[in-house]
Protein backbone atom coordinates (compact mmCIF):
# COMPACT_ATOMS: atom_id res chain seq x y z
CA UNK A 1 0.00 0.00 0.00
CA UNK A 2 1.02 3.50 -0.99
CA UNK A 3 2.20 6.55 1.55
CA UNK A 4 -0.54 8.08 -0.31
CA UNK A 5 -3.37 5.61 0.48
CA UNK A 6 -2.37 5.56 4.22
CA UNK A 7 -3.08 9.16 4.76
CA UNK A 8 -6.34 9.27 2.47
CA UNK A 9 -7.17 6.58 4.65
CA UNK A 10 -6.56 8.43 7.76
CA UNK A 11 -8.53 11.49 6.76
CA UNK A 12 -11.50 9.12 5.11
CA UNK A 13 -11.83 7.49 9.02
CA UNK A 14 -14.53 9.43 10.50
CA UNK A 15 -13.46 7.94 13.81
CA UNK A 16 -10.59 10.20 13.83
CA UNK A 17 -12.74 13.64 13.60
CA UNK A 18 -14.20 13.42 17.06
CA UNK A 19 -13.32 13.38 20.93
CA UNK A 20 -10.22 14.06 22.98
CA UNK A 21 -7.88 11.75 20.45
CA UNK A 22 -9.62 13.51 17.13
CA UNK A 23 -7.81 15.34 14.40
CA UNK A 24 -9.74 18.92 15.77
CA UNK A 25 -9.03 18.29 19.71
CA UNK A 26 -5.57 17.54 18.77
CA UNK A 27 -4.67 20.40 16.26
CA UNK A 28 -5.82 22.67 18.44
CA UNK A 29 -3.91 21.30 21.64
CA UNK A 30 -0.89 20.96 19.51
CA UNK A 31 -1.63 25.09 18.57
CA UNK A 32 -2.18 25.75 22.44
CA UNK A 33 1.43 24.46 23.09
CA UNK A 34 3.01 26.00 20.31
CA UNK A 35 1.82 29.32 20.53
CA UNK A 36 2.21 29.31 24.50
CA UNK A 37 5.78 28.54 23.78
CA UNK A 38 6.35 31.12 21.38
CA UNK A 39 4.71 33.57 23.63
CA UNK A 40 6.86 33.38 26.28
CA UNK A 41 10.17 32.86 24.13
CA UNK A 42 8.85 36.37 22.88
CA UNK A 43 8.09 38.33 25.71
CA UNK A 44 11.40 37.34 27.00
CA UNK A 45 13.79 37.54 23.75
CA UNK A 46 12.08 40.58 21.73
CA UNK A 47 12.24 43.21 24.48
CA UNK A 48 16.01 42.60 25.00
CA UNK A 49 16.70 41.87 21.42
CA UNK A 50 15.15 45.51 20.40
CA UNK A 51 16.87 47.21 23.07
CA UNK A 52 20.69 45.53 22.99
CA UNK A 53 20.57 46.20 19.02
CA UNK A 54 18.78 49.73 19.64
CA UNK A 55 22.00 50.72 21.72
CA UNK A 56 23.98 48.17 19.38
CA UNK A 57 25.73 46.93 22.43
CA UNK A 58 25.41 43.56 24.09
CA UNK A 59 25.61 41.72 20.10
CA UNK A 60 28.73 39.87 21.14
CA UNK A 61 27.42 38.09 24.34
CA UNK A 62 23.82 37.73 22.27
CA UNK A 63 25.59 35.62 19.69
CA UNK A 64 27.25 33.33 22.07
CA UNK A 65 24.64 32.72 23.83
CA UNK A 66 22.87 31.49 20.20
CA UNK A 67 25.28 29.68 19.52
CA UNK A 68 25.41 28.02 22.91
CA UNK A 69 21.83 27.34 22.86
CA UNK A 70 21.96 25.82 19.43
CA UNK A 71 24.21 22.93 20.79
CA UNK A 72 21.56 22.04 23.17
CA UNK A 73 19.70 18.83 21.81
CA UNK A 74 15.70 19.36 22.39
CA UNK A 75 14.85 16.08 22.08
CA UNK A 76 17.28 15.36 24.73
CA UNK A 77 16.58 18.11 26.59
CA UNK A 78 12.53 16.94 26.85
CA UNK A 79 13.40 13.70 28.13
CA UNK A 80 15.82 15.05 30.86
CA UNK A 81 12.64 17.71 31.92
CA UNK A 82 10.29 14.66 32.01
CA UNK A 83 12.98 12.61 34.22
CA UNK A 84 13.52 16.48 36.51
CA UNK A 85 9.92 17.29 36.63
CA UNK A 86 7.98 14.44 35.34
CA UNK A 87 4.69 14.90 33.12
CA UNK A 88 2.62 18.23 32.75
CA UNK A 89 3.19 21.68 30.63
CA UNK A 90 6.02 23.12 32.36
CA UNK A 91 8.87 19.90 31.94
CA UNK A 92 7.73 20.86 28.08
CA UNK A 93 7.72 24.44 27.62
CA UNK A 94 11.32 25.02 29.01
CA UNK A 95 12.70 22.57 25.58
CA UNK A 96 10.46 25.18 24.10
CA UNK A 97 10.88 28.39 24.87
CA UNK A 98 14.94 27.56 24.93
CA UNK A 99 14.53 26.72 21.02
CA UNK A 100 12.50 29.78 20.23
CA UNK A 101 14.13 32.68 22.04
CA UNK A 102 17.62 32.33 19.97
CA UNK A 103 16.39 33.00 16.28
CA UNK A 104 13.95 35.51 17.64
CA UNK A 105 16.87 37.35 19.81
CA UNK A 106 19.26 37.54 17.68
CA UNK A 107 16.65 38.57 14.42
CA UNK A 108 15.64 41.39 16.28
CA UNK A 109 19.18 42.29 17.59
CA UNK A 110 19.99 42.19 14.23
CA UNK A 111 17.16 43.93 12.80
CA UNK A 112 17.77 47.08 14.92
CA UNK A 113 21.42 47.16 14.74
CA UNK A 114 21.31 47.01 10.59
CA UNK A 115 18.41 49.74 10.47
CA UNK A 116 20.13 52.63 7.96
CA UNK A 117 21.13 55.46 9.73
CA UNK A 118 19.90 57.77 7.19
CA UNK A 119 16.06 57.40 7.71
CA UNK A 120 16.44 57.86 11.27
CA UNK A 121 18.62 60.83 10.52
CA UNK A 122 16.14 62.54 8.47
CA UNK A 123 13.06 61.62 11.26
CA UNK A 124 15.17 63.56 13.84
CA UNK A 125 15.95 66.36 11.51
CA UNK A 126 11.92 66.71 11.00
CA UNK A 127 11.67 67.39 14.91
CA UNK A 128 10.66 63.73 16.15
CA UNK A 129 12.02 63.04 19.47
CA UNK A 130 13.15 59.43 20.50
CA UNK A 131 9.77 57.67 21.26
CA UNK A 132 8.50 58.54 17.79
CA UNK A 133 11.92 57.88 16.21
CA UNK A 134 11.49 54.02 17.85
CA UNK A 135 8.09 53.29 16.86
CA UNK A 136 7.47 55.28 13.49
CA UNK A 137 10.68 54.57 11.95
CA UNK A 138 13.19 51.91 13.21
CA UNK A 139 10.69 49.30 14.37
CA UNK A 140 9.06 49.82 10.97
CA UNK A 141 12.21 49.26 8.67
CA UNK A 142 13.07 46.51 11.09
CA UNK A 143 10.04 44.62 11.17
CA UNK A 144 10.36 41.86 8.35
CA UNK A 145 13.38 40.74 9.98
CA UNK A 146 12.27 40.75 13.17
CA UNK A 147 9.15 38.64 11.57
CA UNK A 148 11.62 35.81 9.96
CA UNK A 149 12.98 35.33 13.40
CA UNK A 150 9.71 34.96 14.78
CA UNK A 151 8.93 32.69 12.17
CA UNK A 152 11.82 30.50 12.60
CA UNK A 153 11.08 29.86 16.06
CA UNK A 154 7.70 29.11 14.88
CA UNK A 155 8.31 26.24 12.67
CA UNK A 156 10.93 24.93 14.98
CA UNK A 157 8.17 24.96 18.00
CA UNK A 158 5.82 23.30 16.25
CA UNK A 159 7.87 20.54 14.80
CA UNK A 160 9.12 19.89 18.33
CA UNK A 161 5.58 19.86 19.99
CA UNK A 162 4.96 17.05 17.91
CA UNK A 163 8.01 15.13 19.52
CA UNK A 164 6.69 16.07 23.26
CA UNK A 165 4.16 13.47 22.31
CA UNK A 166 7.06 11.25 23.53
CA UNK A 167 6.45 12.59 27.35
CA UNK A 168 2.88 12.00 27.67
CA UNK A 169 1.70 15.29 26.00
CA UNK A 170 -1.32 15.96 23.19
CA UNK A 171 -1.28 17.32 20.26
CA UNK A 172 -0.41 15.86 16.61
CA UNK A 173 2.65 14.16 17.88
CA UNK A 174 0.25 11.67 19.64
CA UNK A 175 -1.16 10.17 16.10
CA UNK A 176 2.39 9.47 15.50
CA UNK A 177 4.17 8.03 19.22
CA UNK A 178 0.79 6.21 19.65
CA UNK A 179 0.86 4.83 16.04
CA UNK A 180 4.67 3.63 16.06
CA UNK A 181 3.48 1.86 19.23
CA UNK A 182 0.86 0.01 17.95
CA UNK A 183 2.65 -0.36 14.66
CA UNK A 184 -0.58 1.09 13.17
CA UNK A 185 1.36 2.86 9.79
CA UNK A 186 -1.70 4.76 8.37
CA UNK A 187 -2.17 6.91 12.22
CA UNK A 188 1.53 7.33 11.96
CA UNK A 189 1.47 8.70 8.74
CA UNK A 190 -1.80 10.49 9.06
CA UNK A 191 -0.06 12.46 12.14
CA UNK A 192 3.38 13.06 10.30
CA UNK A 193 1.00 14.54 7.13
CA UNK A 194 -0.66 16.71 10.09
CA UNK A 195 2.27 18.28 11.66
CA UNK A 196 4.48 19.06 8.41
CA UNK A 197 0.77 20.60 7.39
CA UNK A 198 0.61 22.98 10.25
CA UNK A 199 4.63 23.87 9.95
CA UNK A 200 3.68 25.20 6.01
CA UNK A 201 0.62 27.10 7.57
CA UNK A 202 2.82 28.71 10.32
CA UNK A 203 4.48 29.96 6.98
CA UNK A 204 1.47 31.22 5.17
CA UNK A 205 0.82 32.55 8.57
CA UNK A 206 3.38 34.76 8.83
CA UNK A 207 3.86 35.69 5.14
CA UNK A 208 0.02 37.13 5.27
CA UNK A 209 1.16 39.21 8.86
CA UNK A 210 4.00 40.54 7.02
CA UNK A 211 1.76 41.47 3.55
CA UNK A 212 -0.31 43.17 6.30
CA UNK A 213 2.02 44.27 9.06
CA UNK A 214 4.85 45.49 6.30
CA UNK A 215 4.84 48.73 5.20
CA UNK A 216 5.10 48.95 1.56
CA UNK A 217 7.85 50.75 1.21
CA UNK A 218 9.90 48.87 3.33
CA UNK A 219 8.61 45.33 1.22
CA UNK A 220 9.62 46.89 -1.97
CA UNK A 221 13.26 46.31 -1.31
CA UNK A 222 16.34 48.71 -0.99
CA UNK B 1 23.62 -2.30 40.94
CA UNK B 2 24.86 -4.07 37.87
CA UNK B 3 25.38 -2.14 34.36
CA UNK B 4 23.78 1.38 36.01
CA UNK B 5 26.63 4.18 35.92
CA UNK B 6 26.65 6.82 33.37
CA UNK B 7 28.80 5.18 31.27
CA UNK B 8 27.20 1.90 31.03
CA UNK B 9 25.04 1.30 28.25
CA UNK B 10 22.19 -1.37 27.72
CA UNK B 11 23.08 -3.84 26.13
CA UNK B 12 20.24 -3.69 23.29
CA UNK B 13 21.46 -0.48 21.91
CA UNK B 14 24.77 -3.17 20.79
CA UNK B 15 27.51 -0.88 20.75
CA UNK B 16 29.50 1.14 23.09
CA UNK B 17 29.60 4.68 24.11
CA UNK B 18 32.95 5.56 21.83
CA UNK B 19 30.58 3.46 19.19
CA UNK B 20 27.44 5.86 19.83
CA UNK B 21 29.56 8.83 19.09
CA UNK B 22 31.49 7.74 16.52
CA UNK B 23 27.36 6.39 14.92
CA UNK B 24 26.48 10.29 15.87
CA UNK B 25 29.43 11.85 14.03
CA UNK B 26 29.03 9.85 10.90
CA UNK B 27 25.62 10.35 10.87
CA UNK B 28 25.56 14.15 11.28
CA UNK B 29 28.15 15.22 9.49
CA UNK B 30 27.86 12.89 5.89
CA UNK B 31 24.59 14.67 5.38
CA UNK B 32 26.53 18.30 6.19
CA UNK B 33 29.18 17.06 3.46
CA UNK B 34 26.60 15.77 0.93
CA UNK B 35 24.70 19.17 1.54
CA UNK B 36 27.46 21.20 0.71
CA UNK B 37 28.76 19.62 -2.46
CA UNK B 38 24.92 20.30 -3.88
CA UNK B 39 24.70 23.87 -2.65
CA UNK B 40 28.08 25.12 -3.99
CA UNK B 41 27.05 24.23 -7.66
CA UNK B 42 23.55 25.19 -6.74
CA UNK B 43 24.67 28.67 -4.83
CA UNK B 44 26.80 29.22 -8.00
CA UNK B 45 23.97 28.78 -10.49
CA UNK B 46 22.19 31.06 -8.41
CA UNK B 47 24.54 33.55 -8.64
CA UNK B 48 24.86 33.18 -12.39
CA UNK B 49 21.38 33.09 -12.82
CA UNK B 50 20.17 35.67 -10.26
CA UNK B 51 16.16 35.44 -11.66
CA UNK B 52 16.50 31.40 -10.14
CA UNK B 53 17.40 32.24 -6.23
CA UNK B 54 13.90 33.86 -5.51
CA UNK B 55 12.07 30.33 -6.59
CA UNK B 56 15.38 28.23 -5.38
CA UNK B 57 14.62 30.28 -1.93
CA UNK B 58 11.05 29.35 -1.94
CA UNK B 59 11.21 25.33 -2.42
CA UNK B 60 14.02 25.22 0.34
CA UNK B 61 11.96 27.59 2.98
CA UNK B 62 9.36 25.14 2.53
CA UNK B 63 11.26 21.77 2.72
CA UNK B 64 12.96 23.25 5.85
CA UNK B 65 9.51 24.09 7.45
CA UNK B 66 8.58 19.82 7.16
CA UNK B 67 9.22 18.57 10.83
CA UNK B 68 12.38 15.95 10.87
CA UNK B 69 9.78 13.83 12.37
CA UNK B 70 7.34 13.64 9.90
CA UNK B 71 9.65 13.50 7.23
CA UNK B 72 11.61 10.55 8.51
CA UNK B 73 7.74 8.75 8.39
CA UNK B 74 7.24 9.93 4.65
CA UNK B 75 10.89 8.36 4.02
CA UNK B 76 10.03 4.88 5.99
CA UNK B 77 7.71 3.79 3.53
CA UNK B 78 11.09 4.05 0.43
CA UNK B 79 14.15 3.75 2.73
CA UNK B 80 12.69 1.69 5.38
CA UNK B 81 13.78 2.15 8.98
CA UNK B 82 17.07 2.62 8.37
CA UNK B 83 20.29 5.50 8.71
CA UNK B 84 19.44 6.59 5.05
CA UNK B 85 16.01 7.31 6.52
CA UNK B 86 17.64 10.18 9.07
CA UNK B 87 20.32 11.36 6.31
CA UNK B 88 18.21 12.03 3.75
CA UNK B 89 15.89 14.81 5.44
CA UNK B 90 19.15 16.26 7.14
CA UNK B 91 21.05 16.69 3.81
CA UNK B 92 18.08 18.40 2.51
CA UNK B 93 18.04 21.10 5.61
CA UNK B 94 22.15 21.04 5.15
CA UNK B 95 21.58 22.44 1.90
CA UNK B 96 18.55 24.87 2.88
CA UNK B 97 20.88 26.28 5.26
CA UNK B 98 24.05 26.32 2.93
CA UNK B 99 22.81 27.86 0.22
CA UNK B 100 21.79 31.57 1.50
CA UNK B 101 25.56 31.61 2.75
CA UNK B 102 26.99 30.49 0.04
CA UNK B 103 25.27 33.07 -2.29
CA UNK B 104 25.70 36.00 0.01
CA UNK B 105 29.03 34.92 0.42
CA UNK B 106 30.39 35.01 -3.12
CA UNK B 107 27.69 37.81 -3.74
CA UNK B 108 30.29 39.87 -1.58
CA UNK B 109 33.01 40.04 -3.19
CA UNK B 110 33.18 43.28 -4.56
CA UNK B 111 33.05 44.20 -8.57
CA UNK B 112 36.58 45.69 -8.89
CA UNK B 113 37.90 42.67 -7.50
CA UNK B 114 36.42 40.51 -9.82
CA UNK B 115 38.14 43.15 -12.93
CA UNK B 116 41.28 42.47 -10.90
CA UNK B 117 40.88 38.69 -11.35
CA UNK B 118 39.71 38.82 -15.28
CA UNK B 119 42.40 41.34 -15.58
CA UNK B 120 45.20 39.23 -14.31
CA UNK B 121 44.13 36.52 -16.98
CA UNK B 122 41.74 34.43 -14.35
CA UNK B 123 38.87 32.78 -16.59
CA UNK B 124 36.05 32.08 -14.80
CA UNK B 125 36.99 28.39 -13.33
CA UNK B 126 39.92 29.70 -11.61
CA UNK B 127 38.26 33.21 -10.64
CA UNK B 128 35.82 30.89 -9.00
CA UNK B 129 38.33 28.70 -7.10
CA UNK B 130 40.81 30.99 -6.72
CA UNK B 131 38.89 34.56 -5.73
CA UNK B 132 35.27 34.09 -4.98
CA UNK B 133 35.25 31.04 -3.33
CA UNK B 134 37.88 32.20 -0.70
CA UNK B 135 36.43 35.33 -0.15
CA UNK B 136 33.10 33.48 0.38
CA UNK B 137 34.85 31.11 3.10
CA UNK B 138 33.47 33.11 6.29
CA UNK B 139 29.72 33.05 5.11
CA UNK B 140 29.93 29.49 3.97
CA UNK B 141 31.24 28.33 7.17
CA UNK B 142 28.89 30.58 9.29
CA UNK B 143 26.05 28.84 7.17
CA UNK B 144 28.18 25.38 8.31
CA UNK B 145 28.25 25.80 11.53
CA UNK B 146 24.27 26.53 12.07
CA UNK B 147 23.85 23.15 9.62
CA UNK B 148 26.42 21.01 11.96
CA UNK B 149 24.73 22.03 15.34
CA UNK B 150 21.24 21.66 13.86
CA UNK B 151 22.18 18.01 11.82
CA UNK B 152 23.56 16.91 15.70
CA UNK B 153 20.82 17.86 17.40
CA UNK B 154 18.58 16.24 14.61
CA UNK B 155 20.13 12.87 14.48
CA UNK B 156 18.45 12.12 18.19
CA UNK B 157 15.39 12.23 16.71
CA UNK B 158 15.78 9.10 14.86
CA UNK B 159 15.39 7.79 17.70
CA UNK B 160 11.87 7.31 17.36
CA UNK B 161 11.71 5.17 13.70
CA UNK B 162 13.37 2.52 15.70
CA UNK B 163 16.97 3.02 17.33
CA UNK B 164 18.26 5.04 14.59
CA UNK B 165 19.38 7.92 16.78
CA UNK B 166 22.85 7.03 17.73
CA UNK B 167 23.01 9.05 21.33
CA UNK B 168 19.48 9.76 20.64
CA UNK B 169 19.24 5.90 21.35
CA UNK B 170 19.81 6.77 25.30
CA UNK B 171 17.02 9.10 25.28
CA UNK B 172 14.80 5.97 24.30
CA UNK B 173 16.51 3.31 27.13
CA UNK B 174 16.28 6.43 29.83
CA UNK B 175 12.87 6.34 29.47
CA UNK B 176 12.57 2.41 29.32
CA UNK B 177 14.81 1.76 31.98
CA UNK B 178 13.93 4.73 34.22
CA UNK B 179 17.54 5.45 34.43
CA UNK B 180 17.97 9.36 34.19
CA UNK B 181 21.88 9.64 33.98
CA UNK B 182 21.63 7.51 30.54
CA UNK B 183 19.17 11.13 29.15
CA UNK B 184 21.94 13.34 30.78
CA UNK B 185 24.73 11.38 29.43
CA UNK B 186 23.14 11.51 25.96
CA UNK B 187 22.25 14.86 26.17
CA UNK B 188 25.86 16.52 27.77
CA UNK B 189 27.57 14.48 25.24
CA UNK B 190 25.65 15.38 22.07
CA UNK B 191 25.92 19.00 23.39
CA UNK B 192 29.69 18.65 23.98
CA UNK B 193 29.81 17.05 20.69
CA UNK B 194 28.10 20.55 18.72
CA UNK B 195 30.88 22.54 20.95
CA UNK B 196 33.35 20.82 19.43
CA UNK B 197 32.69 20.78 15.79
CA UNK B 198 31.79 24.60 16.24
CA UNK B 199 35.18 25.21 17.73
CA UNK B 200 36.69 22.85 14.92
CA UNK B 201 34.88 25.04 12.27
CA UNK B 202 35.48 28.34 13.34
CA UNK B 203 39.69 26.89 13.69
CA UNK B 204 39.20 26.03 10.10
CA UNK B 205 37.88 29.51 9.08
CA UNK B 206 40.84 30.85 10.29
CA UNK B 207 43.15 28.52 8.79
CA UNK B 208 41.46 29.38 5.30
CA UNK B 209 41.26 32.85 5.57
CA UNK B 210 44.85 34.00 6.73
CA UNK B 211 44.40 37.23 5.45
CA UNK B 212 41.48 38.25 7.92
CA UNK B 213 42.70 40.27 11.51
CA UNK B 214 42.66 37.79 14.01
CA UNK B 215 40.78 38.50 17.31
CA UNK B 216 39.44 41.40 17.75
CA UNK B 217 36.51 43.38 16.10
CA UNK B 218 36.50 40.95 12.78
CA UNK B 219 35.86 37.87 14.70
CA UNK B 220 32.81 39.23 17.04
CA UNK B 221 31.81 40.18 14.15
CA UNK B 222 31.92 37.05 12.30
CA UNK B 223 30.41 35.48 15.51
CA UNK B 224 27.51 37.79 15.34
CA UNK B 225 26.96 37.00 11.69
CA UNK B 226 27.19 33.48 12.60
CA UNK B 227 24.74 33.35 15.16
CA UNK B 228 21.43 34.78 12.24
CA UNK B 229 20.49 32.23 11.19
CA UNK B 230 20.46 31.75 7.54
CA UNK B 231 16.97 30.64 7.02
CA UNK B 232 16.09 33.27 9.22
CA UNK B 233 16.90 35.89 6.77
CA UNK B 234 13.36 37.29 5.08
CA UNK B 235 13.87 35.16 2.52
CA UNK B 236 10.02 35.30 1.13
CA UNK B 237 11.26 38.75 0.41
CA UNK B 238 15.12 38.61 -0.58
CA UNK B 239 14.21 38.88 -4.62
CA UNK B 240 16.13 42.17 -5.18
CA UNK B 241 19.52 41.51 -6.44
Amino acid sequence: MSIFQFISDFFRDSAHWHGQSGIPHRTLEHLQYSFMALGIAAGIALPVGLVTGHTGRGGNALALIATAARALPSYGLLVLMFFWLGIGLTPVMIPLVALAVPPILVNSYEAMRTVEPSPVDAARGMGMGPVAVLFQVELPVALPLILSGLRSAAIQVVSTTAIAATVSLGGLGRFVIDGLYQRNYEIVVGGATLIAGLALAMIALFWLVERLTVSPGVRGGR
Amino acid sequence: MRGAGFFDIPSDLQTSYLGLIGLHVEEALIPVAIGLAIALPLGQLCVRFSWLYAPVLWVTTVLYAIPSLAFFIFLIDYTGATRTTVMIPLTVYSLVLLVPSIVDGVRSVPQETMSAATAMGFGPVQRYLKVQLPIAVPAIVAGLRVAVASSISLVSIGALIGNQGALGNLLQDAILYHRSNLAMNSVVTTAVLAVLMDIALVLLRMALTPWMPRGGRAARRAARTAAVEPTARPALEDTTV
